[in-house]
């Protein structure tokens, strides 16, 4: 009997198989760790004691986590109308000009809860500008979405770099970057948050655009579950052929929701550049675009499960920084490895158990 | 310096970049006409390099250098193949995981065990690949033009330079004179009809991303211990994604893969060599839209603006035999 067609509910779907496959990418990650000569239940202990230690490491964990959200809905939305957006590295980018030109040019003038929607609408508008023409390419020309946003990324990067050089850079600084933005263009950060919980945050970047981000997910859920567009979108994703049949839209829904991932990609611009460093810098995106897909991935595509997967990587990041201090032998980059993993189990194996829990499941279920 | 040693300079770099570039887009050629999308070859290309350069430091031998960053390359194209074909995953999402597992182990491991920040201890000559003077290149070297140009565009490459060039028409005649090149081109366009045949689809398609990680141990191999004399943190630089645009921009066929290679080589060439100068009437052209232009190119080539590059018809989808 093929396993393939067996129903497994929820439970199993959703909870089980990606902690499974979660555990199976810490696990290989442990033994990296042990490879290399270190303890990997220190380094374990180490990472949460980085991350959760204390308010500040509270305040970077959920500082990270809050570009994470914002890249991994981007990631999710693209993915129910079954598009793979490799290009919110390039879109978030490109969305930190819009958020760098609001700022800049309203910082003089006005508090920053009127420049923080201005803010908003023009990084979303940049990142969605980048998304467009890979997705018209898509949707009318047929060009695959995976190469054209992957391109788009490298261009992006090529565009950015010659802003910053060449047209933003402060006139005699040698740092390719725009001047520090004044209070007005900046995004404040979430001390009184933290003072609730009787927590003190420190030095950490946490800011306003965290809110921002927990909107998002709430809006990209209203949108995927509770709008027309939402569903054209999922029908689309899960079978292209009946979707057109039935009367979607094609080529509207594949631009739609490529504008909206490439909107959600540029607001994540917000919080490294108004909530965190006031200023644009050069790869101030760090691959947080990349790390939304496996937050996507991690998360089943539910803004639920991707705030909780955004959380969890703001814990590796923050708790791997703290782990390379405390361990110079384990460097930053076992936080990519561990990425790579996570995107490799809970992504392309993420069937990989199934055969297994479905005999475990009917046996059980049987019984 | 006059304008034709100028240009001698910017055919040899032009050549030297283009030599990654001409192995990644032949692994990535075997891969997708077989129907693999294969986004890993970056990290295919990074991990070889990596073991490449770690085994020719510890055994002093290029060749030994070679083989290691074939095995491992190889190795992840299995890991690759296994999420692909066999667990019917998402060809995509396992290429992006490798790129990142390859980015972050290089440097962990570099790290753990040289201690130079992922860099690998620099290379004595002998354990790297050495620039070979064809027969003659001294004694035609005064005689004007043909002179330079043998001596410095054909002669005085290493080893893997020229076999880069002799890989092409090799998979070309592999892919369209071989019964395992008919094969292999069928089950990237119906795998269905491969089957029929009796022929087993999943073997041949592991078969083709084996050969795609034999060539990504190549040009692994040749950024790391013939073009440099140590593996630096991700030295790939993005040439993986330029020579899957240059595979694109071939439209998947072997000898257009060379041309293409050849002209994204020398944009970076051109890129290089252009820093800081200013063309006459323009003024100074800005790095940045050398670096963009093979990615814009590909870009305007898959709109369909000249020619339709038309992708295998099988390529990311797994094939699920009927029972």
């Amino acid at each position: 009997m093929s396993t393939a067609s067996v129903k497994l509910p929820n439970w199993i779907n959703y909870g089980l198989m990606p902690l499974l496959n979660l555990a199976v990418a810490f696990v290989i990650s442990g033994l990296v760790v042990w490879l290399i000569g270190e303890d990997p239940f220190e380094a374990v202990s180490l990472m949460l004691e980085g991350a959760l230690g204390n308010g500040e490491g509270i305040g970077f964990t959920l500082y990270y986590a809050t570009s994470f959200i914002f890249t991994g809905l981007s990631v999710a939305v693209a993915f129910h109308a079954g598009l793979f957006n490799i290009g919110s590295e390039g879109q978030a980018y490109v969305g930190g000009l819009g958020a760098a030109l609001a700022a800049l040019a309203l910082d003089h003038y006005v508090p920053w809860y009127v420049t923080m929607p201005v803010a908003v609408a023009a990084a979303a508008l940049f990142g969605a500008a980048w998304a467009f023409i890979p997705a018209w390419m898509q949707a009318k020309r047929g060009s695959h979405i995976v190469i054209t946003t992957i391109m788009f990324n490298f261009i992006g990067a090529a565009l950015m770099v010659y802003l910053l050089v060449n047209v933003l850079i402060v006139p005699g600084k040698m740092a390719p970057e725009t001047r520090t933005f004044l209070e007005g263009g900046q995004l404040p950060k979430l001390d009184w948050l933290m003072a609730l919980f009787g927590m003190k945050l420190g030095p950490a970047p946490f800011n306003v655009s965290f809110i921002i981000a927990l909107v998002a997910a709430f809006l990209v859920w209203v949108l995927i579950w509770r709008t027309k567009l939402g569903y054209e979108m999922r029908t689309l994703g899960i079978s292209p052929s009946a979707a057109i049949y039935a009367g979607v839209p094609y080529v509207r829904t594949v631009i739609i929701a490529m504008l909206i991932s490439g909107g959600l990609a540029g607001m994540m611009a917000l919080n490294p550049v108004m909530g965190a460093s006031a200023r644009l810098q050069v790869e101030f995106v760090g691959g947080a675009g990349f790390v939304g897909i496996a937050v996507s991935l991690m998360g089943r595509s539910h803004p639920v499960g991707i705030v909780l997967a955004a959380i969890l990587f703001g814990m590796l990041y923050q708790g791997g920084n703290w782990v390379s201090f405390e361990m110079p032998n384990i460097t930053r980059d076992m936080i990519v490895v561990i990425q790579g993993l996570v995107i490799l189990f809970a992504g392309a194996l993420e069937f990989m158990f199934r055969p297994a829990i479905v005999k475990i499941y009917t046996r059980l279920a049987g019984a | 310096m006059d304008g034709f040693d100028i240009f001698v300079s910017i055919l040899g770099s032009t050549i030297r970049l283009s030599i990654p570039l001409i192995f990644t887009a032949l692994a990535g050629l075997f891969s997708e006409r077989a129907g693999v999308f294969d986004i890993g070859l970056e990290g295919k290309m990074l991990a070889a390099a990596f073991a490449s350069a770690c085994v020719a430091y510890l055994t002093g031998s290029a060749l030994a250098g070679l083989g290691a960053g074939i095995v491992v390359s190889i190795l992840l194209s299995l890991v690759h193949g296994f999420a692909s074909i066999t667990s019917r995953g998402n060809q995509i999402v396992s290429g992006v995981a490798l790129n990142f597992v390859a980015a972050g182990l290089t440097i962990v491991l570099g790290q753990a065990w040289f201690g130079q920040g992922g860099r690998t201890p620099t290379l004595p000559t002998t354990a790297r690949f050495q620039p070979i003077t064809l027969p003659g290149a001294d004694t035609l070297h005064d005689v004007p033009i043909l002179g330079p140009f043998y001596a410095n565009v054909i002669s005085g490459h290493n080893l893997l330079t020229y076999l880069a060039f002799l890989a092409v028409p090799a998979c070309a005649w592999v892919l369209y004179r071989t019964r395992f090149g008919l094969r292999l081109r069928a089950v990237g366009e119906n795998p269905g009809a491969v089957d029929t045949a009796g022929i087993s689809v999943t073997w041949l398609r592991y078969r083709a991303v084996i050969v795609a990680g034999f060539l990504c141990g190549f040009s692994g191999t040749y950024l790391a211990i013939a073009q440099s004399a140590a593996f630096i943190q991700n030295m790939s630089a993005g040439k993986g994604y330029i020579a899957l645009a240059a595979l694109i921009f071939a439209k998947w066929k072997p000898v257009p893969v060379l041309f293409a290679c050849l002209l994204f080589g020398f944009l970076d060439a051109m890129a290089n060599f252009m820093q800081g100068k200013a063309i006459p009437g323009i003024g100074e052209v800005p790095v940045q839209i050398f670096q963009a232009l093979p990615y814009v190119l590909t870009c305007i080539l898959l709109a369909g603006f000249i020619g339709v590059a038309r992708p295998p018809k099988a390529g990311g989808v797994a094939y699920t035999k009927e029972r």
